[in-house]
């Protein structure tokens, strides 16, 4: 009989905690992570805050050290990329023509930076942020006194804004649309980051189309569609990612929007799991098909993955949540504000740096988006699982405290 | 290197060795010890990582910071021994440091 092998795609948050878990479920054959970038899984957050700013090193980010995996005996493949998978035999083809047989698959392959197709953005100067050899090209742009223009105004331009300008860039932020931050979080959000960055020295342009970048083999200046330009000696752009379902889609596995997996994590194929940001799921509790781009999704998610590849129950249930640092800010964010139709606010993002917004369905808190406020993020994360009714008075009251709330059932 | 001993609630005891520089989470962590979840990667943001500090130990670990402390408040069954084990970083003082794990981290 051959041993039985399981392999993992992706060597990034799911797919190093999946090949951790199927050694804690008990597998007992081979484990192979076979991974398209030059380092064992690491932690990615950082890459847009404490490494960006060099006070991390890449031996800091990593999740494990290599002899955590030697000991429990999972075999790790690095700089290599999948090229195509044979379900019908059970093998996966790596592109340099290799092909290596598995038992089980588990898809955990990320997603990438959607890209700006516009003239000049190939230009040297120019640069995503995704992963270490990202942040290691930018590194020797960010030169305090020197420009910086984010284009952007996500939680990663963001988040880049705050560092570069902590470290003396001067540092523009150009967003679309006509507010930062305006897919995930409500006004009253983004002119509170508005206002931060601001008071910080960071300039963010809202309601402004980026249209092209110039300059002479390096990027000097962007240009927006209504006709305004900003020199540039670094351009960092965050607009979003894609979930790398290609190999799944071509294997003819089912996918919309993020490779479909079952409350189990299983694709639709019954020896192949998925995890983490390619994933699209029905999340039970806000009932709904999601695609989660979190830690959180991509490490929970990889459990449950690994529970299924061994035949142990276990379900994904786990409530969202997110979290951005910049400047002296902790954004705590616990479950998905979309569809909200209250909105409860704790402290008054008008003033100062600390309050909580808590939005509301139907009287019921769906999410809350905690600044410097540990407790009402936490707190928060109960009231939205447990689904109770508060009242808008107390909720809205930093004197009652949080905790309160919760017992009034 | 210094040792620090990991008590799991269903007393298991893991005895394991880490890096001075490192923290008492990633320590579990490297050595995939059940019980700390640290779903943050060591941020002080989700509180998956709450341990007890042995009380012989208790006054020799730096105090927490306003953060920390108030995240603990809200962890289960928080006790005045309860830290984030991420916010403990590990020094050579610390060899033969005790913690004890929770029951659940949610």
């Amino acid at each position: 009989m051959t041993e039985t092998c399981c392999i993992v795609i992706g060597a990034s948050h799911a797919g190093g905690q999946l090949a951790v878990s199927l050694r804690q479920e008990g597998w007992q054959g081979r484990i192979l992570i076979i991974g398209d970038e030059p380092y064992l899984p690491y932690n990615r957050p950082p890459l847009s805050k404490t490494f960006l700013s060099g006070e991390k090193h890449v031996e800091d980010l990593l999740i494990r050290p290599e002899a955590q995996y030697e000991k429990v005996n999972i075999e790790v493949m690095l700089g290599q990329r999948v090229g195509r998978l044979d379900r019908e035999h059970k093998l996966v083809l790596l592109e340099d023509g290799t092909d290596i047989a598995y038992s089980k698959l588990a898809l955990a392959t990320g997603s990438r930076v959607r890209t700006l197709d516009l003239p000049g953005a190939d230009l040297k100067g120019v640069h995503y942020l995704r992963d270490i050899a990202d942040v290691e090209s930018i590194r020797p742009s960010v030169i305090p006194g020197k420009k910086a223009v984010i284009v952007g105004g996500g939680y990663i331009g963001l988040e880049a804004a705050a560092m570069l300008r902590q470290i003396g860039m001067d540092v523009t932020v150009l967003e679309a649309a006509d507010r930062v931050l305006n897919r995930v979080t409500a006004p009253e959000l983004s002119a509170f980051y508005t206002r931060v960055h601001g008071e910080e020295g960071t300039d963010i342009i809202t309601g402004v189309g980026v249209s092209g970048f110039s300059g002479n083999k390096r990027v000097s200046e962007v240009s927006c569609a209504d006709g305004s330009a900003y020199d540039a000696d670094l351009v960092i752009i965050g607009v979003g990612v894609i979930p790398n379902t290609e190999l799944a889609s071509e294997a003819g596995l089912e996918v919309d929007n993020g490779i479909r997996v079952d409350g189990r994590c299983m694709t639709s194929d019954p020896d192949i799991a998925a995890a983490g940001d390619c994933t699209s799921h029905f999340n039970t509790f806000y009932q709904r098909q999601l695609r989660l781009e979190s830690v959180q999704n991509a490490m929970d998610q990889a459990r449950v993955a690994a529970s299924a590849l061994c035949d142990k129950p276990n379900q994904y249930n786990a409530l969202p949540w997110f979290w951005s640092d910049q400047y002296d800010l902790k954004l705590q964010i616990a479950g998905l504000s979309q569809d909200y139709d209250e909105l409860v606010l704790r402290g008054d993002p008008g003033t100062g740096r600390k309050f909580a917004a808590f939005y509301l369905r139907q009287g019921r808190v769906i999410a809350v988006d905690a600044v410097n406020s540990p407790q009402e993020f936490m707190f928060g994360k109960q009231l939205i699982s447990r689904m109770l009714e508060v009242d808008r008075a107390d909720l809205a009251s930093p004197d009652i405290p949080m905790r309160s709330l919760l017992s009034r059932e | 290197m210094p040792v620090i001993t990991y008590i799991s609630f269903n007393g298991a005891i893991n005895d394991v060795e880490v890096q001075s520089g490192s923290s008492v989470m990633q320590g579990a962590v490297d050595n995939m010890i059940d019980g700390i979840v640290a779903e943050c990667g060591g941020s002080c943001s989700c509180a998956t990582c709450h341990c007890y500090v042995d009380e012989a130990w208790v006054q020799k670990i730096p105090p927490a910071s306003e953060m920390e402390k108030d995240m603990l408040e809200c962890v289960l069954e928080p006790e005045a021994n309860s830290r984030l084990s991420c916010q403990i970083k590990v020094t050579d003082e610390l060899d033969g440091l005790v913690v004890r794990l929770p029951e659940s981290q949610f």
